[in-house]
């Protein structure tokens, strides 16, 4: 054996074939299966995508760096489980483009965070959060009110996520930028096209209480309140999981 | 630093700094405003300011041919220079950040300024900034030495290190606008990486030139690892940043991956961008300059080679173990913990392989700080 590398150790391209080969088989064992064995993520058919409202929204919360302080991933240890409610599961963060899984909990985690707290808890939260919690160290956000949300471009945000595998329609890339704005536009005509197009289950309501603009605190909130709530396969599987333990 | 080129040289910097400022042109008129447009500001100077240094230079008289009797210098000072003010700046904000997790009131209601966006400054600025800076320069020194070899040309150890700062500043400048990937330490948007992907490709490139001038018949264990790190850090970094950009006018754009695919991609890249910077790099400068410095041989060749391919080989698989009790499935977390502990036998190795290169020298490890310094290093 170090008779061979004392011969490979003479010829630099033969070395870095070596290198490149040797460093990439951790890779493809761990990773490629995971695009192959279907069990890696279960199936949820009632599945439904993000809205472009909440899509904005998930883009506000990367462009502040929240998963710098809050994960959006519940383990399976029951700590996790008594605080935040049933693990997470694959499935759930299958249209995250990339997702936000976090790596550390400066805060609480947010991956069921969705109807926990009212919209006005969320504003004011986010506004200053030590007025709710005084022991807080979240930074306060109050610029997401005042600025209003560019939804100019929603149409090739979602084009992009449907080239990476997301199965938003042609009227929904169409629609998207009139989607944003009737989302937390209650009132306008626009809502109805929501509704129609993301599920009549969709909240349709202006986020930030102020119906007459759509800010980044609207889009926020949206986010917020859908957070878990894609699909409930893991209620379901957490139900079915205690009936055979027959409680 | 002009003088050290030749006059071709000279002409295709040039060349370069006009098409750099050029993109930074069209990058500014298509972001109209924007981050981007602001990033294409950023660029443009960057290459009207090498413009300025190129013309500046460019009727010096041309270096002679003595200069290829003598190694290239040059830019390594440079190189270690800026990884120095990386260095102040980087950890002034690690300081600043650990202040608002303390008096978070310090956010001034003002974006660019709160913790989420500074956070990633402080990892950037001393991981790639000052600790990226410091691998290549001393890369360069060590490829030369261990080699016997002058740099194959004078343009580019400069456009390497040069360009790679340009990658910096459009990084670190990014995230105070709020441009992020949210990966963690591949947060940059496409254009940059791309970008970072042209520089590195001339990295390696000149390193293989380099090794394949040598006068040596053998390539040196510092080596292995400077190639490693250039070629892994490749690796990981493409695959990492696939991604669609939601236009070429655009800074956004969407992973290729999403949920647990994402995850455990990321973690492949998180764990081992950290490894091969920080963990291979640091042992090609410790196989160089621990035994330079302390006037012993490498106590073994063998441990040399084992501990070398086993870091290459079972770093790769470590990645899952930052995913531990999550949804990634259990098989992926269970191979990630194996490894892990496997990786301590070669981790030894090569700490054990450098500890022992210090018998005979321990007297001057008493008296010698620097030594000193790369002992604690190598235990830690
Ligand atoms: C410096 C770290 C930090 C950052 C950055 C941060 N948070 Fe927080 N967050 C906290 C802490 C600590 C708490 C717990 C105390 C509190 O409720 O304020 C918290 C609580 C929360 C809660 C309440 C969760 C619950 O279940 O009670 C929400 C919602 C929240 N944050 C959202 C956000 C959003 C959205 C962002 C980005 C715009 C963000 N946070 C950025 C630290 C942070
Ligand atoms: C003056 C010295 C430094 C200070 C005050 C400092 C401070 C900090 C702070 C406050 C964080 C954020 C922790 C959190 O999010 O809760 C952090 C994270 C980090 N720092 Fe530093 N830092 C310093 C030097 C360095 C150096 C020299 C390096 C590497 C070369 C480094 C690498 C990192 C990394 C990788 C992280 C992210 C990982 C983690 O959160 O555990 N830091 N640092």
């Amino acid at each position: 054996m170090f008779n061979t590398h004392y011969r490979l150790e003479r010829h630099s391209i033969r070395f870095v074939l070596a290198v490149m080969v040797v460093a990439s088989i951790g890779g493809l064992v761990e990773i490629a299966p995971l695009f192959t064995i279907d069990e890696t993520v279960e199936a949820a058919p009632d599945m439904r995508v993000y809205t472009p409202l909440e899509l904005a929204g998930r883009n506000i919360y990367i462009r502040e760096g929240c998963y710098a302080c809050h994960s959006q991933m519940i383990r399976t240890l029951r700590d996790d489980v008594e605080r935040y409610g049933p693990y997470s599961l694959a499935v759930e963060s299958k249209y995250d483009h990339p997702m936000l899984w976090g790596s550390k909990r400066t805060g609480p985690d947010l991956a069921r965070l969705g109807g926990k707290y009212s919209d006005e808890w969320h504003v004011a939260h986010l506004i200053a959060p030590r007025d709710l919690v005084p022991e807080s160290v979240m930074p306060n956000y109050g610029w997401l009110m005042r600025s209003e949300l560019d939804t100019q471009d929603l149409g090739l945000h979602l084009r992009a996520m449907r080239k990476v595998g997301v199965p938003y329609s042609d009227a929904m890339i169409e629609n998207a930028t009139a989607d944003a704005i009737g989302q937390a536009s209650p009132d306008k005509d626009a809502a109805e096209g929501v509704a129609e197009r993301y599920g009549e289950a969709t909240t349709i309501r202006s986020f930030d209480g102020d119906p007459r603009r759509v800010t980044e605190m609207d889009a926020l909130v949206a986010y917020l309140q859908i957070l878990g709530r894609l699909t409930d396969a893991a209620h379901v599987q957490s139900g079915a999981g205690r009936m055979e333990a027959g409680e | 630093m002009v003088a050290g080129l030749t006059k071709g040289e000279r002409q295709l910097a040039l060349l370069i700094s006009i098409a750099v400022a050029f993109i930074g042109l069209a990058m500014a008129g298509a972001g109209q405003g924007g981050a981007f447009g602001v990033h294409g500001f950023i660029v443009m100077a960057f290459g009207i300011g090498t413009i300025f240094v190129v013309i500046s230079g460019y009727f010096l008289p041309e270096p002679g041919d003595e200069r290829l009797a003598q190694y290239y210098d040059d830019p390594i000072k440079f190189g270690i220079v800026v990884s120095m003010v990386w260095a102040v700046f980087g950890m002034f904000i690690g300081d600043w950040v650990a202040w608002l997790l303390a008096y978070p009131e310090m956010t001034f209601d003002a974006g660019w300024a709160s913790f989420g966006r500074l956070r990633p400054v402080h990892t950037t600025a001393v991981i790639f900034g000052f600790v990226g800076n410091a691998l290549i320069a001393t890369s360069f020194q060590v490829v030369q030495r261990t080699s016997r070899a002058r740099l194959p040309d004078q343009l580019s150890p400069w456009f390497v290190l040069i360009g790679y700062n340009l990658f910096c500043v459009i990084a670190v400048s990014g995230y105070f606008m709020g441009l992020t990937q949210s990966k963690e330490y591949a947060e940059p948007e496409w254009y940059a990486d791309l970008w970072l992907v042209v520089v590195w490709v001339v990295y390696f490139l000149l390193y293989l030139r380099t090794l394949m001038r040598r006068r040596e018949p053998h390539i040196y264990v510092a080596n292995w690892y400077y190639l490693a790190f250039i070629l892994v850090v490749a690796i990981l970094h493409i695959v990492n940043n696939l991604a669609v950009p939601i236009s070429f006018g655009h800074a956004k754009s969407y992973s290729a991956f999403s949920g647990v695919q994402d995850a455990m991609t990321q973690w492949w890249y998180g764990h081992n961008a950290v490894a091969f910077f920080l963990t291979a790099g640091f042992l090609a400068m410790l196989y160089y300059y621990l035994p330079k410095r302390a006037g012993r041989p490498i106590y073994s060749y063998r441990m040399s080679i084992v501990g070398f391919w086993g870091i290459t080989f079972f770093y790769m698989w470590v990645g899952s173990h930052h995913l531990h009790y999550t949804a990634l499935p259990l098989w992926v977390q269970n191979l990630g913990m194996t490894f892990s502990l496997m990786l301590l036998v070669p981790s030894w190795i090569a700490a054990a392989n450098a500890l022992l290169t210090l018998n005979g020298a321990w007297h001057k490890v008493r008296t010698d700080a620097t030594l000193r310094f790369m002992m604690v290093a190598a235990v830690f």
